[in-house]
């Protein structure tokens, strides 16, 4: 069971509903009775506007019972690690401010990844630097495959870059924590089309590859319903040009989303005959706005489904 | 309407955040020019090789690659592999065989160089700057990598000339008295603390790599403010692709105001993936036209469909109405997946004016 992580990172390509797939899967978590914080890295807090939430910051918000979210600053996620580091608020301050150490981590390439990492993996263990209350459950809300993937390596290349000294010991904790697939669970978020599919199976070789870590689990959100047979889609066909205008269109649209759920159908076929992952997908909701109603229907189809 | 916007440009750079379809809109761009008689490339980024999934080509090198589009002019394209695009920045930079070959085998260079997610936005523009200085096309089309902020490639030449750039890198080549002085007093104190939180075998390692940089650095800051005058050349031409959800949207207005604010050359916006749909029926006129059950079907279907297009409608007034003058084209979600040369094709009613030339259709 992939709740059973201290840590889930959901990724995928971009516009798959990565936000809404975290948020459903921390709804469930925080209903199985886990204290459960889902964080968002990319500083668009869309996860508490899905709450009816606003100004969640780098603090810890409470948007449902025992559901939190936290949006990682890497400015702040900086200062907190300095801190701990340095074991003096002062001294955090001073380095912080010096334009030294300003341009050495606004043009190092990675260093905002490590920090945003390192705070999510923080917010993972029964300790932490802030002194807050653990948490069973903590899910990334990550950023498309390719940047999610630079975010996993960070600290692996600080581990090897820093070789001793307290970065190569951290970024290497955080690193083991990250590959250690009883503490860290990767789920991809997927769409039932060509290039989400295709960006699926690369991000897991890609994975494999350079980590050696694994996707628990491919989620495919926005699955059309089963709504018209073949039959129906020849009867439609049949009609030629019966009915009136509106009429019509409505007999067109009926047809094209026929046409899509079987090329939907198609891509799930070949997710699941190429991904390694289990697969399980999501319905497409005809909502203008995913609200909590449809956030909790969604956990509800995770549940079945995990 | 692009075929205006592009009209005596040479660079065409396509922005947009993730999942809206820019890679898709950069190839029909690319693949509509070259109908129309240019010799276009159009590079990508993405380390997911999606381009040459819409291209139909099985992979992309680090060459451009000519496309068998059928077409009057040319369609080419590449995907850029940044450590290759970095390691032969180096090459060029090097003042001798030495230094070149300190630098890439340089440990933290290879660390850095290889994995990092910001060297992808700095490659983009350096492979463009280049295309664009050998001048064998009369149009680069750049899909910009799916960045966090969709803005990060904006910033790219300069961070790169900051992260080479001899005021931060003086002090760790040479942590004396000059170098500190450039940075103001504090800096030997914030120096000795740094060395506390990062352990002294870090900062020794990484003076040394800067060091390697030696009469590197000039060159290198040269080269972004070259690049960043490209991107504001009246030749470029920014494209905003965005798909009309709400997230997209506000994140496009943003975009909009910043290139403005930029003084950057702002040409448009594709709306892309608009639902559409036809007048409004009941029930009933339905279940008469196809039966009880079907009728029914065919009818909570098209509500739903209704709902979308209504949606997708009131979120791009909210985009023309702070766009102003600036134009916008809308591309209808199209009946099927756009993954090929057949959908590209079937973009281009949406996306140009004019017809297709005859001699472009497939063959």
């Amino acid at each position: 069971m992939l709740l059973d992580r201290r840590l889930i990172v959901v990724t995928g390509k971009g516009g798959v509903g990565k936000t809404t797939v975290a948020a459903a899967l921390g709804l469930l978590s925080a209903r199985r009775g886990g204290r459960t914080v889902v964080c968002e890295v990319a500083q668009q807090e869309r996860l508490a506007a899905l709450f009816g939430a606003h100004d969640v910051g780098h603090g810890e918000v409470e948007l449902a019972p025992g559901l939190f979210s936290v949006s990682v600053q890497p400015e702040r996620a900086m200062h907190e690690w300095l801190r701990h580091q340095l074991k003096s608020g002062a001294l955090a301050g001073l380095l912080g401010h010096s334009r030294l150490f300003g341009y050495l981590t606004a043009a190092a390439p990675g260093v905002t990844e490590l920090v945003t990492v390192g705070k999510v993996w923080d917010l993972a263990q029964d300790e932490r630097r802030t002194g807050g209350s653990p948490f069973d459950t903590v899910i990334v809300d990550a950023p498309a495959t390719g940047h999610a993937l630079a975010l996993l390596r960070a600290p692996r290349t600080y581990a090897n870059i820093a070789r001793v000294g307290p970065i190569a010991r951290q970024a290497g904790s955080i690193d083991r924590f990250l590959r250690d697939p009883a503490k860290t669970g990767v789920i991809c978020v997927a769409l039932p089309e060509e290039m989400p599919v295709s960006e699926t199976v690369d991000l897991e070789q890609r994975l494999s590859d350079d980590l050696g870590m694994e996707i628990g689990q491919v989620v495919v959100n926005g699955v059309l319903p089963d709504r018209f047979t073949s039959g129906d889609a020849r009867t439609l066909r049949g009609l030629g040009d019966r009915g009136t205008k509106a009429a019509q269109a409505a007999v067109a649209s009926a047809l094209v989303e026929h046409g899509r759920a079987e090329a939907q159908r198609e891509q799930l076929e070949r997710l699941r005959a190429e991904a390694r992952a289990p697969v399980s997908t999501l319905p497409y909701l005809f909502e203008p706005e995913l609200r909590r109603r449809e956030l909790e229907l969604l956990s509800d189809r995770l549940e079945e489904t995990l | 309407m692009i075929e205006d916007w592009l009209e005596r440009k040479e660079v065409c750079i396509c922005a947009g955040s993730g999942g809206v379809g820019k890679t898709t809109a950069s190839a029909a761009i690319a693949l509509g020019m070259a109908a129309r008689g240019r010799k276009v490339a159009v590079l990508t980024i993405d380390p997911a090789r999606r381009l040459a999934n819409a291209l139909g080509l099985r992979e992309l090198g680090n060459e451009e690659r000519r496309v068998d589009a059928g077409v009057d002019g040319e369609l080419w394209a590449m995907m850029l592999d940044a450590k290759r695009t970095f390691d032969e920045l180096i090459e060029w930079h090097a003042p001798d065989e030495k230094t070149r070959d300190a630098v890439l085998s340089n440990r933290i260079y290879q660390e850095l160089s290889n994995a990092l997610a910001g060297s992808q936005e700095y490659m983009a523009m350096e492979k463009l700057y280049e295309l664009s200085q050998e001048g064998r096309y009369d149009l680069l089309v750049l899909d910009t990598p799916p960045t966090r902020n969709a803005l990060d490639f904006l910033d790219a030449p300069r961070k790169l000339a900051e992260f080479i750039d001899s005021r931060s890198l003086q002090l760790l080549m040479a942590p004396g008295r000059m170098g500190l002085r450039v940075l103001g007093a504090g800096t030997n104190v914030a120096f000795s603390v740094m060395k506390r939180a990062t352990g002294i075998d870090l900062l020794q390692d990484l003076g040394e790599f800067f060091r390697s940089f030696g009469g590197m650095t000039e060159g290198f800051r040269e080269r972004a403010a070259r690049v960043n005058e490209l991107l504001g050349a009246r030749s470029s031409a920014f494209v905003l692709v965005t798909s009309p959800r709400r997230e997209a949207i506000d994140e496009g207005i943003y975009f909009h105001r910043r290139l403005k604010d930029a003084g950057l050359p702002f040409a448009g916006v594709i709306a892309n993936r608009v639902q559409q749909a036809g007048g409004g029926t009941t029930r009933a006129a339905l279940v008469d036209l196809c039966g009880e059950e079907l009728g029914t079907k065919v009818y909570d279907g098209y509500e739903g469909v209704r709902r979308l297009a209504d949606r997708d409608q009131l979120n791009l007034d909210l985009l023309r109405r702070r766009l102003g003058r600036t134009p916008l084209i809308e591309v209808p979600h199209l009946p099927d997946d756009v993954h090929d040369l057949e959908g590209l094709r079937r973009m281009d009613e949406f996306l140009f004016d004019s017809a297709t030339p005859p001699s472009s259709r497939p063959r």
